[in-house]
């Protein structure tokens, strides 16, 4: 798999990262040198194989009683904010 | 809407559950706290934090699957929908994506001309809620609230079954009396705990392909599920009778507006790039489980109505007012088993008690007038206590004076008359002091006869008994 | 003997016998860190005061009896690990300005032993690297060879435990990140069963790998280390909810009747040769003690590097999305809108490699990929884990080399990731299939420490941390140091 500037572009989009002219080469190169490495991927047989998502099989998902633990720590948790105001989270405008 | 044309529309119906911790974390989901004061760490998405699922969440969503008649999967994967956006804090909503916990059901809703209809459940999955944007006050910025974001929802996908407007309002009502009834949603939906988006398309009568679909966002209430959808249809109609074509597009009702426009945060294509979350194992439900949780589920309405219209000899139209919620047909079937008339009790639960519980925007919970009080109210006009006219006058005093219905009439002095003397003496004191319309009465003129009766109720203070005055009155005007 | 070249076992018993006192231990550590971390750089914060008052809590604790066998004992956790009120970078410029609200688990736990605060490590950004390379605080040095890497991402914590800056440290490994710089340094790098400890508190990169670990200079170390981070934990939903063995106590089992099985698969192209004879030998080794050795082949092996760079960087693609510029971590400055401050923001958070995997991840997950390159190779790491269980049928460990070479030179493969991520073609195995594995130190290739790795079935640390502690009382490659750093 070759990409091209424009597949990286796309991709780092999707993937909200500015990528400067400078680097651009350079991931074109080297994604398209990891999408080709994983290739040999393909030629596996794996007809009837179960895809594992998660290492211990047969592990099932615990489940906690529905009470209340936390209390507000809005204040704690927000002094890591880069902008708040009236505990709020300040962004540039949504437009819906 | 335009001749020749047919409306397919599904609905996509988000319900929150009613839990009182999130889905994925120990913080509170009540509603109205100040900002983030509801956001943990995990709900914040803060590096290193993980989920863990909510049990009761699990619960309700396995008792809707069994209330509509659906399968529930024995194991089903909680998946990542990724994308970005401000209140969506881990740049990824948990969501059910292949194996949803519950899928294929039914619900059947009664159409205006009577007849039923099936609309088809897809799915219903369990996710997380996404926090809130607010615009307000804030200059060029917009502020998030992420008090809601993990919130556990219950999505619930129709199949595209519906062909009106108000099919769709209906179905949705009935998924919202459900929902109610099995106690998982509080259905509130000024607070958004139950809003649906719906996907609307139109083709031409007798097409078996379906048309290019819209799906429109933010419905948060009946009417402007009615009102958004006629709009749809009628813009996708006139775009196509004019030449245009629909386009795939997500689409925002503006209720100020009444209109719908495209979003823009939804301009680009998605991709949500959906896997399974590698932080949460696969839910694996046990057949015994669910077979606890079906025996534990209430009445629900369908049946409830039939037994109604059954056992009470009531119409299905007045069996289905009076089911459309738990709480309304439990208050409608306490009055009437005390007081023994099943019709009687309907009357006046859809009657006096709505009219003034609308009156007043109250909810059936606190009714002034409790069941037993208004069984009670009853009751006096089942033994002739007071008539049926003078009963609503005692129960607004109830209403307002939260009295029963003994002591209003007590106090008042209402109880009817029907000693045969006193209704006698009454009548002879009627018709002394109305000689003229007495002989035209004897020379024939039969219709005086009401003048008669008004004459006596009012002598009486509408007290004495109707049936009496009647009997007497002809007895006594016939002559000597 | 000076303290710093006592095992973290020897000095908890120190401390125990009241030779010295955990301040004493403590200020001793400090001041190699003071003196050795500039040419290192294997620190990126060193928490003096807290390590300080922790000693004295210590010292308190043992004074009034109550201590356990690692109270007073120095640590380093590696920077990935949140620490409440101390900078968690995860080695990144995202995160350069993070301070933790809480602990991870990992931290709780060791700080409830306990054990004593050094300081944060350094590592590769957000554990993504081979050879600590890719952080955002600069390269750590191999204490070996200053003019090479330690190995990677744990490599701050290798290089510290290495240098003798601290007793042991802790570490994560998601593809090796613990065992290969374990090798490279000459350390006892110990990788637990996926959901042995509890990942909470320990910043993601990919999920279904992850596993926190020790950097030790010795398997008792490992062993007490890990019996006190290890357990079940209900803040993570994939923690094992099983007890956990006494592991200093299951040491002393005897190596005779050990079934051992080679894997054929990593002794081929790429193995460096002097490297591989020091594996055979320990191997050998290992067979005179009473032990059975096979060879086997686990023919789907080879493939686990592709399936690991299909399934690692989807993972991570997903994970580093919640650093966004809005609730913590690297804002761009003046946004001019919301897709400005996700792309500035992001894009000068991370640094290249980690966004090369986050577009990997991306471009393996999107709309037409996903089957092509995701799916199948959850499906191939299915093939590789059955490989693994069809082998445990067999014997008891699987052995072979943890790195195809010794540590090598600073930048001499930043510009190939590709022969960077093969690096980890012995290690990430365990990883797809969730095992424990561990690396022991087993000889030298050009004066740099060669690493023995086993590999066990889910659920046998006791039984590779015996291996690992019988074949360290047989030798001394893990009582070695480097040169320069007495």
């Amino acid at each position: 798999m070759t990409l091209t500037r424009r597949d990286v572009e796309n991709i780092a989009h999707l993937a909200r990262l500015e990528i400067t002219e400078a680097e651009l080469p350079v991931y074109v190169g080297s994604l398209s040198a990891i999408l080709a490495f994983v290739e040999q991927l393909a030629a596996a047989p794996t007809t009837d194989v179960v895809p594992m998502a998660h290492p211990l099989e047969g592990q099932r998902q615990p489940l906690r009683e529905d009470r209340v633990t936390e209390s507000d720590r809005h204040g704690i948790y927000q002094a890591n904010a880069p902008a708040v105001e009236a505990g709020l989270y300040l962004v540039p405008k949504v437009i819906e | 809407m335009a001749n020749g044309w047919e409306t397919v529309i599904g609905l996509e119906i988000h319900a929150q559950l009613a839990t009182r911790s999130k889905i994925f974390s120990g913080s509170a989901t009540a509603y109205g706290a100040p900002p983030n004061a509801q956001a943990n760490l995990v709900d914040l998405g803060y590096p290193g934090t993980l989920p863990v699922l909510n049990r009761e969440a699990v619960l309700m969503a396995v008792r809707f699957g069994l209330a509509i008649g659906a399968t529930i999967a024995p194991r089903s994967v909680f998946a990542r929908k990724n994308y970005f956006y401000p209140d969506l804090p881990k740049g990824y909503q948990i969501s059910q994506y292949e194996l949803p916990v519950v899928a294929r059901g039914a619900v059947e809703i009664l159409l205006e001309d009577g007849s039923r209809k099936t609309v088809g459940v897809t799915r219903a999955h369990l996710e997380e809620d996404a926090g809130k944007s607010l615009h307000e006050g804030l200059g060029r910025m917009s502020g998030i609230d992420l008090n809601r974001a993990g919130t556990p929802l219950l999505e619930i996908v129709s199949e595209p079954d519906m062909r009106s407007a108000r099919e769709a309002v209906a179905y949705m009502k009935k998924i919202h009396t459900l929902v109610r009834y099995l106690e998982i949603c509080d259905g509130n939906m000024q607070e958004g705990s139950f809003r649906c988006d719906a996907n609307v398309s139109v083709r031409r009568a007798g097409a078996q392909e379906y048309g290019t679909r819209c799906e429109i966002k933010n419905l948060n209430s009946f009417r402007f599920v009615e009102r958004a959808i006629n709009h749809e249809v009628e813009r996708q109609v006139e775009l196509i009778e004019g030449g245009g074509k629909v386009v795939q597009e997500t689409r925002l009702y503006d209720p100020d507006r009444d209109e719908t426009r495209p979003m823009r945060s939804k301009e680009e294509a998605n991709d949500y790039r959906y896997f399974p979350d590698p932080d949460l194992l696969p839910l694996e439900i046990d057949a015994a489980f669910v077979a606890e949780l079906r025996a534990g589920l209430p009445e629900l309405p369908d049946a409830k109505a039939a037994r109604f219209a059954r056992e009470h000899g009531l119409s299905e139209y007045d069996a289905g007012v009076l089911t459309a919620s738990r709480e309304l047909a439990a208050y409608y079937e306490e009055v009437a088993a005390g007081a023994g008339e099943p019709k009687l009790a309907a009357n006046w639960v859809m009657g006096e008690l709505s009219g003034f519980l609308n009156r007043d925007g109250l909810e059936i919970g606190v009714a002034p007038v409790g069941a037993a009080a208004l069984a009670g109210l009853l009751k006096r006009i089942v033994d002739g206590t007071i008539s049926g006219k003078l009963a609503k006058d005692v129960f607004e005093a109830m209403w307002s004076e939260r009295k029963d219905a003994d002591a209003v009439i007590a106090e008042r002095g209402l109880r009817q008359i029907t000693d045969t003397g006193a209704i006698e003496q009454a009548i002879r004191d009627v018709m002394a002091a109305n000689p003229g319309q007495l002989a035209d009465y004897r020379a024939g003129k039969d219709k005086l006869f009401g003048f008669f009766v008004g004459q006596v109720m009012k002598a009486t203070a509408g007290k004495a008994n109707p049936a009496q005055v009647n009997e007497l009155l002809k007895k006594l005007l016939a002559g000597p | 003997m000076s303290l710093h070249h006592a095992t973290a076992a020897e000095i908890g018993r120190g401390l125990a016998a009241r030779e010295y006192s955990s301040v004493e231990v403590t200020r001793h550590f400090l001041e190699r860190i003071e003196r050795a971390n500039p040419a290192l750089n294997a620190f990126v914060t060193v928490t003096a005061e807290r390590a300080l008052a922790d000693a004295q809590r210590a010292d308190a604790r043992i004074a009034r009896g109550k201590g356990g066998l690692l109270t007073g004992v120095p640590l380093a956790h590696k920077d990935i690990f949140c620490t409440t009120g101390i900078l968690t970078s995860c080695g990144s410029r995202m995160l350069a300005n993070f301070v933790a609200p809480y602990d991870a688990t990992v931290v709780e736990r060791l700080d409830a032993a306990g054990m004593v605060l050094l300081g944060k490590t350094n590592m590769d950004e957000f554990a993504m690297g081979s050879s600590n390379e890719t952080s955002h605080y600069g390269p750590v040095r191999n204490p070996w060879d200053p003019a090479r890497v330690p190995g990677g991402s744990s490599g701050g914590s290798a290089a510290a435990v290495a240098a003798r800056l601290a007793p042991v440290a802790t570490g994560t490994d998601t593809g090796g990140s613990i065992r290969q710089p374990g090798a490279l340094t000459g350390l006892t790098g110990f990788k637990p069963t996926y959901g042995r400890v509890s990942r909470y508190g320990m910043i993601a990169f990919a999920s279904s790998l992850d596993q926190a670990g020790v950097l030790a200079q010795s398997a008792e170390d490992a062993a007490l280390v890990l019996g006190a981070m290890a357990g079940h934990d209900a803040r993570d939903s994939t923690s094992v909810d099983a007890p956990v063995p006494d592991y200093a106590a299951g040491l002393d089992r005897p190596v005779k009747g050990l079934k051992i099985g080679i894997i054929r698969e990593f002794f081929g192209d790429g193995l460096e040769a002097e490297t591989g004879a020091a594996v055979r030998a320990a191997i050998e080794a290992f067979r005179r003690e009473g032990a059975t050795v096979e060879e086997l082949s686990l023919p789907n092996l080879p493939l686990s590097v592709p399936t690991y760079y299909v399934v690692a960087p989807a993972e991570c693609s997903s994970n580093l999305s919640r650093f966004d510029g809005v609730r913590f971590g690297h804002r761009c400055r003046d946004p001019k809108d919301l897709m400005d401050l996700y792309r500035r923001s992001r894009g000068e958070g991370f640094g290249v490699e980690v966004k090369r995997r986050i577009m990997t991840g991306t471009y393996v997950l999107s709309a037409g990929y996903y089957d092509a390159y995701y799916l199948k190779a959850q499906k191939v790491r299915s093939l590789i884990n059955a490989d693994f269980r069809r082998a445990f049928a067999r014997v008891d460990v699987l052995m072979g080399p943890t790195a195809p070479t010794p540590a090598f030179a600073i930048g001499a493969k930043t510009d190939d990731p590709i022969l960077m991520y093969l690096n980890d073609i012995y290690t990430i195995g365990a990883n797809l299939a969730g095992l424990p594995a561990v690396s022991v130190p087993c000889g030298l290739s050009g004066g740099l420490p060669v690493g023995l790795q086993i590999i066990g079935p889910h659920f046998a640390e006791e039984r590779l941390l015996a291996a690992a502690h019988a074949w360290q009382r047989l030798t001394d490659w893990h009582r070695r140091m480097p040169q320069g750093w007495a």
